[in-house]
């Protein structure tokens, strides 16, 4: 959601028990505009929250004016103080992908994984048990590296592609039509295509250039993975994710008002398929 | 671009510079209105001639050089179209020109470069600003303004080239007539033959690369948006001649961003929801009636308790929370009915009882020779009585605020086992089948019970001291049996400091009965769990995984506290979902005495069998026929 209108953004998704606390959402109003100053983002969003054991993680996001370039991360625990968080890698993801269960709230804390290499001594080759420590400062990157690379969501038209390459906000996007607001078709993942080249010509024959540059949301894996409800008599669409439960993106119909937020344990919903 | 034309032709130009300048301005002068009222009709006629622009290429060199897309004989069209144009710009580094030959050049680089050029364009921005005044009257004084300096010293002249103007415009009517940019193409035309004709020499070719320059400047495409301002004001102006607004230049920031809008937007679709708004409305209508009924202070949820409080025998009401599903949420509200006024609800009694019986019966009819199977259901658990244990609270969903709240039916045991088991999403219809391994006897309603009962049992608590048992319940030997049922608001009760519920998890107690491994209460089994009003001396990591629970006491006064869940009503857990393991086989009959059976007799022992029958037959001789065939017959079976 975009820090500017926190308030506003907070309120339309609130319906999924993901709010904040006033003092909270104070500081986060000062604090997030002080961010964009210090660091000279174009756009600052408030990411969410990963729910810690002993703390939670606030995070934020700043965007360059290239809206899909690669985005700064940044968190806080108290939502005053906010540092920089180093880019994700792959071999990250891989590293961090065996740690299971909850955050603990501490950056700073090392996760221990017992794992077995493989250790060649002469000709004799033995299975040694060798624990690993990570960190969970990493393991924050990747999750939310991850998370936003599956289902950060943002309404088709509110971003356009420019002639030259780069995608910038679309000032003149009044927000979607009511029966367009029901589909999936009409919310792209919020990061670089990858699907998109896999499509036939035909399929793209049909696709604006200027606007449909980005993944569509209906062709997720597994089908249904996306819970869409209109709430208060149509007046707000709401997507969950239930890969990434925890996801909520928000959208008034006609209006410019939307933005997604994570409040989460930060774990991937594994049992989806049994739970559909 | 200027590669293509050839050096003596620049060179040929160059004494031209000078005097062709001031004398093709004035052409633009005299043009203008013309070209205005032409274009103005021009629109007038063909009112979808707007959209033509832009699938028709504009020739100008700087749109040439900008737009990507052209195709290549275009380019080609538009170096050998403006010889003069090139060739002015060599001598006369100073002219307006110039500056927009750089203009020419720049528009790559970067936006900042307009502003250098401006001042060359200045008439040209005035001339098609007229041409628009003509059409939908817009205010153009700036422009003139602008414009002014540049042209004050061209006016002087005017009457000079009057007779040759007016020539123009009579050969040029014709011309105009096909569309705006056709009319550009015949300017050209134009103004090339007029070296030939030698009447004025290559003098207005000036007054073209200036409009050229404005052009290109207007068609310069947007870095940020990719769209041009002059197919922008010919979209503008088709649309403000189409559709012919009352006060036009009162909204032309509107129908500007209508304009720009229209490029983000889909065709429309020809299947168009009339009704899109209707369900809005619908829905306020509904909630009116909360509001109308209840005295208008307080929050919506209290509100809607109020509506169902005024519509039920109710005692006690509560939010107990919000249940996410797929596709509609539920509302949950927990309530206690009034003593004695408790709704019927025997309609609703176990189900699959009846259908044990009807089996037996069925197999009945059988005849009594064939072994009927012995497995029998095990006994079904009794559901605990209303008012009792899980049952305690009756639980009311709707899916929205104003929306019918739906009673849900009481929870059975079986039911909280099995939910136990499986992990579904709600859907948000209630009587949607629950299909899952193990089967789950019920539908949704019963499932969301009895999620709702372990949620309940699990995460209710209360500061410490806040509840005490209730002093008449005497007898020691029920306080197991029933496992103390009945608790009380302690009218003793101080408040905890906010600190001490804060840091220690002993200050919290659950208050609602422990769900044993078989159901609420203790049924005949003895299973003794902890009592129900307890410590919750667990660590905070293990309260807080619970259900991904909001708990929300409220710290500020500490005599209030309140329990609110709202989530997917899944239980959290490290690991990811198991199904269960499926039942173990049955074990087949052991092998024994009465499955297996004895070889055939054989010969020998058949003969020693006759043998020893012969010999008892002896002593009795009258029947021995008979006697040895019902023997072999014997055999055979």
């Amino acid at each position: 959601m975009d820090a500017e209108s926190l308030l506003l953004s907070l309120e339309l998704a609130s319906g999924s028990g993901q709010g904040l606390s006033p003092d909270r959402r104070a500081s986060l109003l000062t604090s997030l505009m002080l961010v964009k100053r210090d660091y000279r983002f174009d756009r600052v969003l408030f990411w969410g929250r990963i729910l810690g054991l002993v703390a939670d993680y606030y995070i934020a996001q700043g965007l360059s004016e290239d809206q899909l370039a690669p985005r700064k991360t940044l968190y806080s625990l108290n939502c005053m103080e906010w540092s920089l968080l180093p880019p994700a890698t792959e071999e990250m993801e891989t590293q961090t992908s065996v740690v299971k269960g909850r955050f603990m709230g501490d950056p700073s804390h090392e996760y221990e994984h017992t794992e077995l290499q493989k250790v060649n001594e002469g000709e004799k080759v033995f299975e040694e048990e060798v624990v690993v420590q990570i960190k969970e400062e990493k393991r924050l990157v990747s999750v939310i590296d991850q998370i936003d690379k599956a289902v950060a969501v943002i309404p088709r038209g509110a971003l356009f592609k420019t002639p030259f390459g780069p995608i910038n906000v679309n000032r003149t996007f009044e927000g979607l039509s009511l029966s367009e607001a029901k589909k999936l078709s009409s919310y792209f993942h919020f990061r670089e295509p990858v699907e998109l080249k896999n499509k036939t010509l035909l399929e793209k024959a049909e696709l604006d250039p200027s606007l449909d540059f980005m993944d569509s949301l209906e062709h997720d894996i597994p089908k249904g993975s996306w819970s869409v409800q209109m709430e208060r008599g149509n007046a707000l669409v709401v997507l969950r994710s239930l890969l990434w439960p925890g996801l909520t993106f928000y959208h008034a119909p006609r209006t410019k008002n939307y933005g997604y937020i994570y409040v989460g344990t930060g774990e991937k919903n594994l049992d989806l398929p049994f739970m559909l | 671009m200027e590669d293509c034309i050839p050096v003596n032709q620049k060179i040929e130009h160059q004494e031209l510079g000078e005097t062709g300048r001031p004398w093709e301005e004035t052409v633009t002068t005299s043009q203008d209105p013309e070209l205005g009222l032409s274009e103005a009709l021009e629109l007038e006629q063909r009112p979808e001639t707007g959209l033509q622009p832009r699938s028709s290429p504009p020739r100008t060199p700087g749109s040439g050089a900008r737009t990507p897309d052209r195709p290549v004989g275009d380019l080609v069209g538009q170096c050998s179209s403006f010889p003069p144009s090139s060739s002015q710009e060599l001598p006369s580094t100073l002219s307006p020109l110039a500056l927009a030959r750089q203009d020419f050049m720049a528009p790559s680089q970067s936006d900042k470069t307009t502003s250098v050029i401006s001042e060359a364009e200045t008439p040209h921005v005035g001339h098609l600003e007229q041409l628009s005044d003509k059409g939908g009257s817009t205010p153009h004084q700036i422009c003139q303004s602008e414009g002014n300096t540049f042209h004050q010293p061209q006016q002087t002249k005017y009457p000079l080239h009057e007779l040759r103007d007016v020539s123009h415009h009579t050969s040029k009517q014709k011309e105009l007539r096909f569309d705006i940019f056709q009319e550009d193409d015949s300017n050209n035309n134009y103004h090339l033959d007029q070296p030939e004709s030698g009447a004025s020499e290559v003098a207005p070719s000036m007054l073209e690369i200036a409009i050229q320059n404005a052009k290109a400047y207007l068609l310069k495409t947007s870095s940020k948006s990719g769209l041009n301002l002059y197919d922008h004001l010919s979209e503008m102006l088709t649309k403000v001649l189409d559709e012919r607004p009352e006060n036009a230049v009162d909204i032309i920031e509107n129908i500007s961003q209508d304009v720009k809008m229209e490029h983000f937007s889909k065709k429309l679709d020809t299947l168009q929801n009339e009704n899109e708004m209707l369900a809005t409305y619908e829905i306020a209508e509904k909630q009116k009636t909360l509001f109308l009924q209840g005295n208008l202070e307080g929050a919506d949820q209290e509100l809607e308790d109020e509506i169902l409080t005024d519509t039920h025998p109710i005692q006690k009401c509560r939010f107990w929370g919000k249940i996410l599903g797929l596709e509609m949420n539920y509302i949950v509200a927990e309530v206690e009915f009034r003593e004695g006024e408790d709704e019927e609800e025997v309609e609703e009694e176990d189900v699959p009882e009846e259908r044990d019986n009807g089996d037996s019966e069925a197999y009945e009819d059988d005849e009594d020779e064939l072994p009927r199977p012995f497995y029998r259901a095990p006994q079904a658990i009794p559901k605990e009585e209303s008012r009792t244990g899980a049952n305690k609270y009756v639980y009311f969903v709707c899916n929205e605020p104003g929306r019918p709240w739906v009673k849900l039916p009481a929870v059975t045991p079986a039911q909280i086992v099995i939910a136990r088991k499986i992990k579904k999403f709600f859907t948000g219809q209630l009587d949607t089948p629950i299909i899952s391994y193990p089967p789950f006897p019920g539908n949704e309603s019963n499932y969301l019970r009895a999620q709702i009962a372990r949620i309940s049992a699990g995460t209710h608590v209360s500061p410490l001291g806040f509840y005490h048992f209730g002093e008449e319940e005497g007898e020691e030997e029920e306080e197991i049996e029933s496992g103390r049922d009945s608790f009380e608001e302690n009218p003793d009760f101080e408040g905890i400091q906010v600190i001490d519920l804060v840091e220690s998890l002993s200050n919290w107690v659950h208050h609602v009965q422990h769900i044993l491994p078989q159901r609420s209460r203790i049924h005949r089994l003895g299973q003794h769990g902890y009592p129900q009003i307890s410590f919750l001396n667990m660590r905070l990591q293990s309260l807080d995984p619970t259900f991904g629970l909001e708990h929300m006491p409220f710290p500020m006064a500490s005599k209030k506290f309140e329990n609110l869940y709202i989530g997917w009503g899944h239980k959290y857990s490290p690991d990811s979902y198991t199904p269960p393991v499926p039942p173990p086989v049955y074990q087949e009959y052991p092998s024994g005495p009465e499955i297996t059976e004895m070889d055939d007799p054989t010969v020998e022992e058949e003969q020693a069998f006759r043998a020893a029958q012969e010999a008892a037959a002896d002593s009795t001789e009258e029947n021995e026929e008979t006697e040895e065939e019902e023997d072999d017959e014997d055999d055979y079976d």
